[in-house]
Parts: structure tokens; C-alpha cells; sequence
């Protein structure tokens, strides 16, 4: 067994999930995507592995090596239908929606106009979000009309053509804290609450982590908003409505842990190994996902 | 533990014995990140800037 590590920063959760391969004695080799090139033309290098475990912090970079990779037959966790689906939340969206997955109410539009129409539509205050983007980042909760002019403006006049296409959701009113679970080949292994009193609740803005015991309902919708995505390893934002209706919010892929080993007692990056081994070892069902599959799999 | 030093403010960081290329430290001092870019010698560099796509 030999694993390749994709990386481009060694955060606390690689160096981590490099422990455990040390500790149980795979073989394997650090590949800073930094440093290499791929020739399109040359897979025979990338045939040593059994598996390829993906960890890179750009969303760009790890699709392209996952999409090559992928196109090689090489196994990869996750793999690059996961990443196109989670890397992007319209196609997140979609996914869940096609699963029937209950996710907040959401409305894209490419002009300004429209956008502005598209907010109203959901009555203020509502959420504006990069449709690629992560940590919280060019989140806007729009409060008034005046305030989605504005930020409209902004948008379209200093963002990049990302920022044309506006993705608008429904404001959640949770209460001081959202969830996120952790779902591994098939299983929701643990969940935290990350609380914070700003809306961002994410951990990489200050929210802070506490063990959330798995319910059935937290479980059934983290399980099948990871199979929507195509399963693999993912970790599944969930948020709770006023009237205590839980809805799937995001599914990250390239998932960060460091905050939530502690709080839950569980093992987390040895469970992903579990996973990543079995990939390699051909052992794990929900990474039998083909090149050319539906990408938001067959509609319910 | 071996130390360096930040690049942006010149305090002592320590870095762990287990440390590996790529790895980020942080500045106590300044909060500066930085990467290990070579073991021997030891050596850090700035970490790149976070770029918009990056994160989970």
C-alpha cells in the first residue's frame, strides 16, 4: 500500500493525518502541489499509488489534480465529482435538492437587477455568498434594500466574474450556533456545535467548537447529504431553524478537524485514514464513482 | 525544539522537532504566518497570502 498526499500548506490536520500513516506504518510520499507539474501525456509515475489523499487548501487546485487523477483510475479521496459538488455551492445546491436534502431556499441571478429582485423575493434580511469561497469569506447578510443596492454595487463593479453570479439564500435565524458533522465512508462518526455570537459561526472566524451528540435526525441528514455529494469523507454544516427544523446549509471536502477531535473524543483523522486505506485497498462502496456519472447523480 | 527567526518582527519562534517542509508556524509575537520551506538548514519563509479560493 502506498499512499500519495496532495498538500499545498502543512496545516494541524495534515501533519495529523501524516501521523497516523507514520504510526501504522504505511508508505507514502508528500506531494506539494506547489512543486510539480502534471504531463497530461505521463501517468505511469502516478500508478505507485493506491491512493491519492487530497488535502490541498486551494479549491482549484485540488479539482484539477483530482480531475486528472480521477481520469487516470487512480483512486482518490475524495474524489473530483465530491470536489466539483462541495467545491461550489450553486452545485452543492443542486445535489441537495436532487436528493431532497433540506437545505435553506436559495436564488441565482447575473445582474444586479435581478439580484436585487431575488432578494426581496426573499424578504430581508438574506445572505449573499461567493458561490466558490470558503471560511466565511464575501459573506453579506443584507439587511435592507439600501444595503443590497450597495453591496450589489460592489460586487459587480470591484469582484471578480465569480462575483457576477450572485448566489442568495434565506437568512437562518439560528440560535447562536450551527452544526457541523463529520461523515466518513457512509457514517457520521461525531459532530460539534460551533457557537458564536456574529452570524459566521466558522471556526477559521473564531466560532467556538463543542462536542454535539449525533441525534438520528442530525444523523439521517448528514448521511444523505454526503451520499448527495457522492460520498467520501465530507463535513456537513447543518443549521436549526426557530422552529427547530434542521437544514443542510454546506458539505466541505477537503474537511478541517483540528477543533473538533478534542470536543468529541473522537479520533478523527484516524478514521479518515481508515477510509483512505480501504480506497486504496479497493474495500470502500461509496468510492465507485465513475467519470461521466450524473454529476448530482439520479434525481429522486 | 529548534527556533528561528520571524521574518516580519525578528522575535524567536520555536519550531517542533517533528516539523516537516511545508508546515506553517505562527508568530507569538506578531501573528505572522510562516512556512518551514527547508529543514537543513533550517530555514522558514513567509506563508503566501490566503487566496480566495482556498479554505473548506
Amino acid at each position: 500500500m502506498k499512499v500519495g498526499v496532495l498538500y499545498s500548506r502543512v496545516r494541524m490536520e495534515e501533519k495529523l493525518l501524516i501521523k497516523e500513516l507514520e504510526r501504522r506504518g504505511v508508505d507514502y510520499d508528500l506531494i506539494d502541489v506547489r512543486k510539480f507539474f502534471f504531463n497530461l501525456e505521463d501517468r505511469e509515475n502516478w500508478h505507485q499509488y493506491d491512493v491519492i489523499l487530497e488535502r490541498c487548501v486551494s479549491h482549484s487546485r485540488a479539482l484539477a489534480s483530482l480531475q486528472i487523477l480521477g481520469a487516470w483510475g487512480i483512486p482518490c479521496v475524495n474524489t473530483a465529482q465530491v470536489a466539483t459538488i462541495c467545491g461550489d455551492k450553486l452545485n452543492t445546491n443542486m445535489a441537495l435538492l436532487a436528493h431532497d436534502v433540506p437545505t435553506p431556499i436559495a436564488h441565482i441571478a447575473f445582474t444586479e437587477e435581478s439580484a436585487l429582485d431575488a432578494i426581496e423575493s426573499l424578504g430581508y434580511p438574506a445572505v449573499l455568498k461567493p458561490a466558490v469561497g470558503s471560511w466565511g469569506r464575501l459573506m453579506a447578510k443584507v439587511n435592507d434594500r439600501e444595503a443590497a443596492e450597495a453591496i450589489l454595487e460592489h460586487k459587480a463593479t470591484l469582484g471578480s466574474y465569480h462575483h457576477s453570479i450572485f448566489y442568495i439564500q434565506e437568512y437562518i435565524d439560528k440560535p447562536g450556533e450551527d452544526i457541523r458533522s463529520f461523515v466518513v465512508d457512509g457514517e457520521t462518526i461525531c459532530a460539534i456545535t460551533r457557537q458564536s455570537e456574529h452570524w459566521i459561526t466558522n471556526t477559521a472566524r473564531g466560532g467556538q467548537s463543542a462536542n454535539c451528540p449525533v441525534t438520528p435526525e442530525i444523523d439521517r441528514l448528514s448521511r444523505m447529504a454526503a451520499e448527495a455529494v457522492g460520498g467520501g469523507m465530507v463535513a456537513v454544516d447543518l443549521m436549526e431553524t426557530p422552529n427547530g427544523r434542521l437544514l443542510v446549509n454546506e458539505v466541505n471536502y477537503t474537511m478541517e478537524f483540528r477543533n473538533s477531535i478534542e470536543p468529541t473524543g473522537v479520533n478523527i483523522p484516524a478514521r479518515m485514514i481508515d477510509y483512505v486505506l480501504a480506497v486504496g485497498e479497493g474495500k470502500a462502496t461509496d468510492n465507485l464513482v465513475l467519470n461521466g456519472a450524473p454529476l448530482y447523480g439520479e434525481p429522486n | 525544539m529548534n527556533k528561528v527567526e520571524c521574518i516580519e518582527c525578528a522575535a524567536e519562534v520555536e519550531v517542533p522537532s517533528d516539523a516537516i517542509v511545508g508546515e506553517l508556524l505562527i508568530c507569538e509575537e506578531c501573528d505572522a504566518e510562516l512556512e518551514v520551506t527547508a529543514l537543513i538548514p533550517l530555514t522558514i519563509a513567509l506563508a503566501p497570502e490566503v487566496e480566495e479560493d482556498w479554505g473548506e
